[in-house]
């Protein structure tokens, strides 16, 4: 099995060759602005590499914080035609409802709610209006917007209104793209419909996007099919990705630590990914990151998405220290005979390169003092022969403080735990720390959203409420089902493997209701 | 005499609101969500003291009543509250002067306010439970034998039904729970009409200014970068009983609640003890842990709080997991259910529990007698008196 995975980040992007579990090669190359530009890039060097060009390619992966940077960022949105079925509940709750005004003047392309939707056990709440859903696909087409989301009440237990909803569209108004609320999973209304407002907002953009991707994979002589990474470290076939371009949200932090548990054999540990403006910490347990179970907001939205727990602080290799009477030092170490220094939460980004001492600039960044300090080689040392070795060892005191309440926040067991640094900025975190037992630094730790990237597997995921069943039998139940759409999505059954298991009684319904949510993920199937 | 409620208000309403559900009652959000609207296209609620009801007046006692997940998906319309209480003016013939909720704890907080928007009636600044509870005759007004009927609800499909008489609060929680799981296991609701004098004798009086001043409280504490818990504790007269991480939780479902057991292991000052919480939809018992030993330290009546150590929101017993570091506080219960009568209907034993009560707060018998005319929400003997809530 041999896989290119590649991560495209918002500074750089890089790309490794992964062969029967081992890393081949890595490079890494700046970000360009139309991203395509920077794959090809990435890819062509790793072609360079003889044992690259010397066998075929099963698969290219690669993970993106592209969609999310676009809501973020308000850039690249569509408006979207919102179709909500379910009146006459919660009619004073329209679509859109608790969106940013900013946002929700973006995307807000028209509103529609219509009478159906179900209850939680199985009955229709109205029957499905078909004529109103005529009349609103008739008016979407009539007024040109090119995206819609269908939301139902409850249908991640029965989703046929919002089918018989896409198919009457799908004849009115050909060539919109629909996205469907329980695709996206999770009970909560309001929460899922955000979600599917966002992704149908996104899908000209996703499909755009995902098109340059395959463009340049093309570009690259690379015949192998096109995965993209999603939240939960797994990976969904470009197709779909188009489809559902919000389900890669999270994937960059994910990656990492996948990569991380990957690089280092360890499938329990504390992950810190220090980039070059922000630093995520999170937690494994069985190789995927613990998920967020909280409601999550993206852009000002809330949504409940598959996203890993993750803590991020504002410190990085391009961190910018401001030194002397810098005004406010909340970030100043703990020793008040030191020097009154500020790091962060400004950071030069991907003006690293430039703008650093130890590249030639004037800007004092974490990467000078930590050079400074002597712990790293980059740049030119000389160039940094200047700072004081007090600011250089303040900086890193503030490092290693904002390092270690970052973990203690995120651990969840009482014991000192052992801490894989990765990412490009892993020099950051020294060798000991409050609280942790032991830190790990791995070979190819700078490129570990590439390698997780390159070893995401495929999941299939239900949550469901059961009734009048036992409990092993709902989660049984669950479970098979989870598997079914494991194998859709290709994965190969006999590496199947339950990742995650959640089970809740409902308090209030009757029959001793269950909600099981089960997860399980597996190889990819092999295309040879 | 009342006095306007801002949108401000309601901000900090739904965050004290779910503090005081003890870790039921529902999240106040999309309650929240309906008053930002209603305030948005021009409605304004006034609250009012319970002091200034004539003793003939009549009030609404509204909640929505079923499963916090199917609240999730059904998304309450706040029309639908104010119908319910329509619904029992157009049975009983009279008017309604005022509304009032009957629990301050969780999603049950906002109910009244939607109904007062509609309905153009203000919000009286009280309750009949002063937090949450699971069961209709855990009320101050059932420990006061007042009439449970008639009880009117309401579902937007057009269902309406009226319990026209039961003989008793149980009797009543029966009969209307198979309708609310009927109606979809939801059902906006307006319990038995109370009268100005009922209310000002019986009812759990301005908890809707408590809730908001521990809301206030915990949203500066969280914008000045302070101890959000600390400032709970000073305004509600409360007692810090553990801080820790939650290293388990065991649910299930019986006769229709919620029930476990959450398992904390502590930190900071706590560290080598572990704390057990025992819930009913809401936290009812905890012990401190030493080795085998379980030394009970809260019980119900006195309102146990579970909350996120770094912003001091509450975390709700559906949804608390593994790993979550908690704070949990003691706040002093309602002087009403700490009579004989009424740890009858929400003492330990009520809840299956064979514990004598102990409050966190004192003995239960150095308390002020029931409540009459002018009471407020507050501590038995030995606790520092309550900072909120006096509007």
């Amino acid at each position: 099995m041999r896989r290119i995975g590649v991560d495209v980040g918002g500074t750089n992007t890089d790309a490794v060759l992964l062969a029967d579990g081992c890393v081949v090669h890595a490079v890494k190359t700046p970000t360009t602005p139309d991203v395509t530009a920077g794959i090809v890039a990435a890819l062509d060097r790793l072609r360079r590499h003889k044992e690259v060009a010397r066998g075929a390619i099963d698969a290219v992966v690669i993970g993106t914080t592209h969609f999310v940077n676009a809501v973020v960022t308000r850039q690249g949105l569509a408006p979207v035609a919102a179709i909500r079925i379910g009146l006459p509940t919660g009619a004073s709750l329209p679509p859109f409802c608790d969106w940013p005004a900013d946002l929700a003047a973006l995307a807000q392309g028209a509103v529609f709610m219509l009478e159906g939707g179900h209850d939680y056990d199985g009955r229709e709440i109205m029957p499905f209006d078909a004529d109103g859903m005529r009349r609103a696909a008739r008016e979407i087409c009539a007024r040109g917007i090119a995206a819609a989301a269908i939301s139902a009440v409850f249908a991640p237990l029965d989703p046929r209104h919002e089918e018989r909803a896409a198919a009457i569209l799908a004849e009115e108004a050909p060539g919109v793209a629909v996205t469907l609320s329980h695709e996206l999973g999770r009970i909560g209304l309001l929460e899922r419909e955000n979600a599917a407002l966002l992704n149908a907002a996104l899908s000209a953009l996703a499909r755009r996007t995902i098109a340059g991707f395959r463009e340049a994979i093309a570009a690259s002589r690379i015949a192998a099919p096109l995965y993209l990474t999603q939240n939960d470290g797994t990976v969904m076939s470009a197709e779909t990705a188009m489809r559902l371009p919000v389900m890669s949200f999270a994937s960059g932090a994910t990656n990492s630590m996948r990569g991380a548990a990957f690089l280092s054999g360890m499938a329990d540990a504390i992950v810190v990914d220090v980039g070059g403006t922000s630093t995520d910490v999170g937690q494994l347990r069985r190789g995927f990151p613990r998920e967020a179970n909280s409601v999550v907001e993206i852009g000002g939205v809330r949504t409940l998405f598959r996203m890993p727990d993750l803590y991020s602080i504002a410190l990085g290799g391009g961190s910018i220290v401001a030194t002397g009477n810098a005004g406010v030092s909340p970030a100043r170490g703990r020793d008040a005979s030191g020097p009154d220094i500020r790091v962060g939460p400004e950071s030069v980004g991907y003006r690293l390169t430039d703008t650093a001492l130890v590249f030639g600039g004037s800007t004092l960044t974490a990467t000078d003092a930590a050079v400074a300090a002597g712990i790293v080689d980059i740049g030119d040392r000389r160039k940094v022969a200047a700072v004081p070795p007090a600011v250089a060892e303040a900086v890193l005191r503030t490092a290693k403080q904002k390092i270690e309440d970052a973990v203690d926040r995120m651990k969840t067991e009482a014991g000192d735990g052992t801490l894989i640094a990765v990412g490009g900025g892993a020099f950051l975190v020294p060798e000991r720390l409050a609280g942790v037992s032991k830190v790990i630094r791995v070979p190819h730790g700078d490129c570990a959203n590439a390698v997780g990237a390159a070893i995401a597997q495929i999941s299939g995921e239900t949550d469901q409420v059961y009734r009048e069943m036992s409990r092993a039998a709902a989660i049984a139940r669950a479970e098979a089902q989870a598997r079914e759409r494991a194998v859709a999505a290709g994965a190969d059954p006999a590496t199947l493997a339950t990742v995650d298991v959640e089970d809740m009684p409902l308090a209030y319904l009757p029959g001793n209701a269950l909600r099981v949510r089960v997860r399980v993920a597996g190889e990819m199937r092999s295309t040879s | 005499m009342t006095t306007p409620i801002t949108l401000d208000d309601i901000e900090c309403l739904a965050v004290g609101a779910w503090i005081l559900g003890t870790g039921g009652g529902g999240s106040p959000y999309l309650g929240l969500l309906n008053m930002r609207r209603l305030y948005a296209l021009g409605h304004r609620v006034e609250l009012m003291s319970p002091c200034d009801l004539a003793d003939d007046d009549l009030v609404a006692v509204v909640s929505n009543m079923g499963a916090p997940l199917v609240g999730q998906e059904r998304l309450a319309d706040s029309r639908n509250i104010a119908r319910a209480v329509q619904l029992q003016e157009e049975y009983s013939g009279r008017k309604f002067r005022a509304v009032m909720s009957l629990e301050i704890g969780g999603n049950n907080a906002i109910q009244p306010l939607m109904a007062a928007a509609h309905l153009g009636l203000p919000a009286v600044d009280a309750d009949t439970m002063g937090r949450a509870y699971p069961e209709a005759q855990m009320t101050s007004v059932a420990v006061g034998d007042l009439k449970p009927y008639p009880c009117a609800l309401y579902d937007p499909r057009g269902v309406e039904a009226i319990v026209a008489k039961a003989p008793s609060w149980k009797w009543m929680e029966r009969a209307s729970r198979k309708i609310c799981v009927e109606m979809g296991s939801i059902a906006s609701t307006c319990k038995a009409p109370r009268t100005g004098a009922e209310v000002k004798e019986w009812g759990i009086h301005f908890t809707t200014t408590k809730a908001i001043g521990i809301g206030r409280q915990v949203r500066a504490a969280n914008r000045l970068h302070q101890d959000p818990i600390a400032a709970i504790i000073e305004t509600a007269g409360g007692k810090l009983l553990f801080r820790g991480k939650v290293v388990d939780v065991e649910r299930r479902t019986t006769e229709g609640f919620l029930r476990g057991r959450a398992i904390f292991e502590g930190l900071d000052e706590d560290r080598d003890r572990r704390l057990e919480i025992a819930f009913q939809n809401e936290w009812v018992v905890a012990w401190r842990a030493n080795g085998a030993d379980l030394r009970p330290v809260a019980m119900s009546p006195d309102l146990i709080c579970v909350l996120d150590s770094v912003t001091g929101n509450a975390f709700g017993t559906e949804t608390i997991r593994y790993g979550m570091r908690a704070t949990v506080v003691a706040l002093p219960a309602p002087p009403i259910f700490l009579t004989p009568k009424g740890l009858d209907h929400v003492g330990p034993r009520a809840f299956g529990y064979d514990l004598d009560f102990t409050s966190v707060f004192g003995s239960p018998h150095s308390c002020p007698p029931p409540l009459a005319g002018e009471g407020v929400a507050g501590a038995s003997g030995g606790s520092p008196p309550p900072q909120a809530g006096e509007g």
